[in-house]
């Protein structure tokens, strides 16, 4: 049974591509609710529009559909009363545009931390309310809490974290974030496709290829445009050589926040040389703008292709080591093994994505389901460990270190000759959505164009909101010190989910 | 004549370690720099560190007591007067006569006692978290240094620092199991007094896993820099009491001449360096373990001093 078929009664809008998307009444969206109850539909994304709340559902089957609740009056039925992992999603619709979850267990704000000129931007403005931020109890004999962040002893991003502890062991933690909210949204409404696709590149600079296919792969599924082939296999690469930069970034960081800084400054070596590989191939480290809507922005010379050669025979000839000084340092293992662990049915609830998920059990990559071009022409496997510990979610990385490697060179090999890029022209007002797989998850664009050739409305959801959470969750019953640890294992994102 | 003689050679063992102890900490931090191939700060830097910082003006918390502001005085007070009594390249020092080696365990006690309540003052929840992590250590350390200290002092005859020097010179010494793990086990010590990685990291900066940096975080300008003079000091202090105890060769004796004198200096030189070689390469190859896993190995201190001690008394050859 489709999804559609299930939510019954409802009136599917045309322009919607490449999934449906179905207005649904009280009764549809209700149904849609006990389905995630039940745990036989993921919540993929809830977000706002001018009169409606838009969520994209995952069926069980990996059918993709968007449900759109039609709010005129500035009320939708609250999802997070029976699924919380709609919780922050639903605070920020509440934030950012005014309208009121009913029968919410959770009313504060989300992202908007106070600091606002007005309230609920992107709706009907007003003035902003500052009332204080109450957080979450926690009560009990000898308990304390310790406030960290938002600025903190290191540079790294803001987020403020409310530890409730009893000596070292932690018994509540609570995140606020919204520190780096960059109005992105804002600014997209009405901007050009061009400015757009830079716009998306820039809400989280780690993962500036995968928003910008993301982005552009929405933009041709609603003009219905298809880039030519190399432009696709190169969006890939470029996909590929960011993951391997973040995840040995990654693998580094981790071992360092146990103190063990000789693997970060190994991992540190291989990082910076896929990034100068990269800025030799794209003219940029990041390959910021190197994908835009239609295609690619630059083409992939014989230089290029021998430096990634280059750079792929290293890679292959160092790693091992470094993969053998990981597993045999036994005071490293220590650290990390039973550390932070997920639970498999957490995963599953929230539709955690990336290592943090398939560490967990929950065997979900965008790459595979829905799968894009030219994805299905290459070989690769996707790791899944059950563990959901800080030692499965390095272990991951490692995997899908490999798997890159052996993508890479698939794609160095059949990489087709042509163009890479097409024009792109908007015939009338239409509606896209594509997924990626960021190294961190599944990034989620969605987002509507004008016939003037402008964006109406653009939606970007990183994996980290379905994933910060978890962090609260895994934290339990550890101490105050493996925070960090667990912390840097997780590396959500705090730029991509501020927006 | 003699005692100002006595005066002058007590004077340069203090104006040595406060020269010396910047430079081990830069010589540590430049040798791990090169194990992890990074080309590292210059061996000088904490010496600039320390310029800068006493130009610095102090930032104190409106909440911050006198207590907070006496503290880094009395801290680094206490800590070189306990650095100037370990001989380094010539013993029989002037302070020896007054105060002995558990005089010495006594003033690092009572800085880290000051340092803990500072971290307390000014009510921040790091502060707190460093200092009762910090005490949780200091109950395991303290006793296993007190062990260490009876062990060789039940060998030695003494407990004063020149004449345990002297006779670990000497040729009745021997080779004994009780010095063996009194060694392993003052090592422990010295890197949990130290901060040290296994059991703290000098160089993180992720404020929840610290526990000598917390409880200094709300310290500033010149107030840091005599917290953290202290410490290059205290880790000077434990490398030169490690060599002065197992390693005394060349330790010049009071009546030399100064063509030994010079040998004393060269081979304390050459000493405090293997022993902060030796530092770095252990820092480098090893991770940060657990908070609630340090009792274990401070306990694993404990143990093997209690056992030098006690060997002793099965006979007098261990």
């Amino acid at each position: 049974m489709t999804i559609l078929d299930t939510i019954g009664s409802t009136q599917t809008v045309g322009s919607h591509r490449p999934w449906p998307r179905a207005v649904v009444d009280d009764a549809g969206w209700a149904r849609a609710i006990d389905e995630f109850a039940a745990g036989r539909w993921t919540l993929s994304g809830l977000w706002a529009d001018v009169d409606a709340v838009h969520m994209a559902v995952i069926s069980g089957a990996n059918e993709i559909a968007v449900l759109t609740y039609q709010c005129s009056n500035g009320r939708f039925p609250s999802v997070a009363a029976r699924h919380p992992p709609a919780m922050r999603l639903e605070r920020a619709i509440f934030s950012l545009f005014g309208y009121e979850p009913v029968g919410t267990p959770d009313r504060r704000p989300w992202l908007d931390l106070g600091f606002w000129d007005v309230a609920h931007p992107l709706g009907k403005r007003g003035a902003p309310q500052r009332e204080p931020y109450a957080f979450l109890p926690a009560e009990g004999d000898a308990l304390h809490q310790v406030p960290v962040g938002p600025v903190h002893a290191g540079i790294i991003e803001p987020g403020h974290f409310r530890f409730t502890a009893n000596g070292e062991f932690v018994v509540r933690v609570e995140e606020r974030l919204g520190y780096v909210h960059k109005g992105i949204e804002s600014l997209m409404a009405g901007a050009t496709i061009e400015r757009g696709a830079q716009l998306a590149g820039r809400a989280s600079g780690d993962s500036t290829v995968a928003y910008a296919s993301a982005f552009a792969r929405a933009v041709e599924a609603a003009t219905q445009i298809t880039p030519p082939a190399r432009a696709l296999y190169l969006r890939a690469l470029m996909a590929e050589l960011e993951r391997l930069a973040n995840h040995f970034g990654d693998i580094g960081a981790i071992c360092n926040d146990a103190s063990f800084a000789l693997m970060h400054a190994q991992t540190g070596i291989l990082r910076e040389r896929t990034l100068r590989a990269t800025e030799a191939c794209f003219g940029h480290r990041l390959m910021m703008d190197a994908v835009v809507p239609g295609g690619v922005a630059r083409d992939l010379n014989a230089d290029g292709e021998a430096q990634l050669r280059g750079l792929l025979a290293e890679l292959r000839a160092r790693f091992p080591r470094l993969i053998e000084l990981y597993d045999n340092t036994a005071s490293l293992q220590d650290r990390t093994v039973t550390t932070g662990i997920v639970k498999p049915e957490y995963a599953r609830q929230f539709g955690a994505g990336g290592y943090i998920g398939r560490a967990a059990g929950r065997n979900f990559d965008a790459r595979r389901t829905p799968g894009y071009a030219p994805y299905a022409e290459l070989s690769f496997d996707v790791p899944v460990l059950a563990a959901g510990d800080v030692n499965a979610r390095v272990w991951i990385r490692i995997r899908e270190v490999e798997q890159s490697l052996s993508l890479i060179e698939q794609i160095l090999e059949r990489l087709p000759p042509g163009g890479v890029a097409t024009a792109i022209a908007v015939s009338g007002p239409c509606e896209g959505m594509a997924y990626a797989e960021a190294f961190r998850g599944d990034v989620l664009v969605w987002l509507r164009l004008g016939d003037d050739n402008r964006i109406r409305r653009c939606h970007l959801r990183d994996a980290s909101w379905f994933q910060w959470p978890l962090l609260e969750t895994a934290i339990e019953n550890n101490i105050i010190a493996d925070f960090p640890l667990c912390n840097k294992s997780f590396n959500c994102s705090y730029s991509g989910h501020d927006l | 004549m003699a005692l100002i003689h006595e005066f002058i050679f007590q004077g340069a063992q203090m104006l040595l370690v406060l020269a010396l102890a910047p430079l081990l900490t830069g010589f540590v931090r430049k040798v791990k720099a090169r194990l992890m191939r990074r080309r590292g700060p210059s061996l000088i830097q904490p010496y600039r560190d320390l310029a800068r910082l006493l130009r610095k003006d102090v930032v104190l918390a409106s909440n911050a007591s006198w207590l907070f502001r006496a503290i880094p005085y009395l801290v680094f007070a206490g800590t070189w007067v306990a650095a100037s009594l370990v001989p380094t390249f010539r013993s029989g020092l002037l302070f020896s006569w007054t105060a002995d080696l558990i005089a010495l365990i006594a003033l690092l006690g009572s800085a880290r006692f000051f340092l803990a309540l500072a971290g307390m003052d000014t009510g921040t929840g790091f502060g707190g978290i460093g200092a009762s992590r910090e005490m949780m250590i200091a109950s395991l350390a303290e006793p296993a240094m007190m062990m260490i200290v009876f062990a060789v002092a039940l060998i030695a005859g003494s407990t004063q620092l020149s004449t345990m020097a002297a006779f670990m010179n000497s040729p009745e010494v021997g080779l004994r199991v009780s010095l063996g793990l009194g060694l392993l086990a003052l090592i422990v010590v010295a890197i949990a007094e130290n901060a040290r990685i296994p059991v703290d990291n000098p160089a993180t900066h992720l404020e929840l896993t610290m526990v000598h940096e917390a409880m200094i975080l709300e310290y500033s300008g010149r107030h840091l820099a005599l917290v953290e003079f202290a410490s290059f000091l205290k880790l000077l202090l434990y490398v030169s009491l490690i060599a002065c105890l197992f390693a005394p060769w060349g330790i010049s004796t009071a009546t030399a001449e100064p063509a030994l004198v010079a040998v004393g200096i060269a081979a304390y030189a050459g000493k405090i360096a293997i022993g902060g070689f030796l530092l770095a390469v252990f820092e480098t190859a090893i991770a940060k373990m657990r908070v609630f896993r340090v009792p274990q190995f401070l306990g694993a201190a404990l143990m093997l001093a209690l056992l030098a001690t006690l060997l002793r008394f099965v006979s007098r050859s261990f």
